[in-house]
């Protein structure tokens, strides 16, 4: 081999050593269920019912040093869907809400952070839900991040995001008061 | 609808007795009444006075036609279902006898995946503020989605069948003239056959 190109190689070899150590990605704890996706919906405009997605996964980028570079990528099985009542659980899978037979994923792929300050900012991205993709905003707090008790590195954030889901397609009545949705994602990783 | 000839408990050779024509019959309106009742209260209205009520009575009824069908079976195996009309050439016969086999088998996989809907998350069943139906099964994965596929598309079939059932009543009745359709509504003498 000559030298220029062992130089070369080496060279290469070292920046992607430096790349993936700069980049700190993260793979959601889906396996030991520390990441949550729920939503809440007032029930006639008197309550919160809350409900949440049990099956998802992702990963997601996250430098404290350099925040504004954070993204993120989840893709959720709208199938299950668990609001704790079967029956309610079958008619929000149904084509009455999400079709789930029609459209079984649900994905949010992150294309700018916004910090606004050390451990709060504003996540944007796009939210392809009933086979409608829309910008939204996600607030985002970083709860904590630090190594784990078993050998690992964590980092844990919390997103809230409010949409109406008549802007996704989903128009079944529900009265005045519950066109919205809230999001609530609670999301801790495991850096890679 | 029952004459004296009829005032028989269990079944002779010739007419189905008492017990089994109100059984036929109960679980027949019933389970007319509960496909309509079900097909509409699937597609009402959230704010309509019904939306909480129907599915209510729909299950509550589903769970009593279950234990009466129970009861049913149990009953066609105490009392000799009569013996089929002689008029009939074999092959009806042998249909005959299927399609009532298909009947109960039909029946109880609506009832059991009606159960199994509305069971999935652990939920007991309410049968008219009377008792509860505990759940048994809940395990399954998308168990209410797959549980009530298997409601809808067999309570459909069902449903063609019961036409079939029907239009084969009329037919002996009407075109063979035989006493099939009069000795499940108690309008026939025990003697003839």
């Amino acid at each position: 081999m000559k030298l220029k190109n062992f130089i070369s190689v080496a060279i290469l070899a070292s920046t992607m050593v430096t790349a993936s150590a700069y980049a700190k990605d993260y793979v959601i704890d889906t396996k030991g269920a520390h990441a949550f996706i729920q939503f809440r919906i007032q029930h006639l405009g008197y309550s919160w019912l809350y409900g949440r997605f049990n099956e998802f996964s992702g990963e997601f980028s996250y430098d404290k040093n350099a925040p504004e570079k954070s993204s993120i990528q989840v893709k959720i099985n709208t199938k299950s869907l668990d609001s704790n009542h079967a029956d309610r659980d079958k008619h929000l899978r149904s084509s009455d809400f999400l079709d789930t037979g029609k459209y079984p994923s649900a994905k949010f792929i992150s294309t700018k952070y916004t910090s606004k300050d050390k451990s709060s900012g504003t996540l944007e991205g796009k939210l392809t839900l009933h086979g409608v993709t829309k910008a939204i905003t996600i607030d985002v707090q970083k709860i904590g991040e630090g190594k784990d008790p078993w050998g690992g590195y964590r980092a844990g954030f919390e997103g809230t995001t409010t949409f109406n889901r008549e802007d996704f397609g989903i128009t079944k009545n529900l009265g005045p008061k519950s066109k919205n949705v809230e999001m609530i994602l609670s999301i801790e990783g495991i850096r890679k | 609808m029952f004459t004296k000839s009829s005032l028989q408990w269990r079944n002779t050779q010739s007419q189905y007795g008492i017990v089994a024509k109100i059984l036929h019959w109960i679980i027949a309106l019933s389970i007319f009444i509960l496909f309509g009742v079900g097909l509409w209260m699937v597609d009402l209205d959230y704010y309509h006075s019904y939306y909480t009520l129907a599915p209510w009575i729909h299950k509550s009824v589903g769970i009593l036609i279950f234990y009466l069908m129970i009861f049913r079976l149990c009953w066609r195996l105490f009392s000799a279902s009569p013996t089929p009309v002689s008029q009939h050439k074999n092959w009806e016969k042998m249909l005959a006898k299927m399609m009532h086999r298909l009947f109960y088998a039909l029946i109880f996989i609506i009832l059991v995946s009606g159960y199994l809907i509305s069971t999935a998350d652990g939920r007991p069943i309410e049968v008219f503020n009377w008792f509860t139906v505990p759940a048994i099964v809940t395990s399954i994965d998308n168990q209410e989605d797959i549980a009530g596929w298997v409601h809808f598309i067999t309570a459909c079939v069902l449903m063609g069948f019961v036409l079939l059932h029907i239009l084969g009543a009329l037919k002996h009745h009407f075109i063979d003239k035989d006493n099939s359709l009069k000795r499940i509504l108690g309008l026939t003498q025990n003697k003839k056959l």
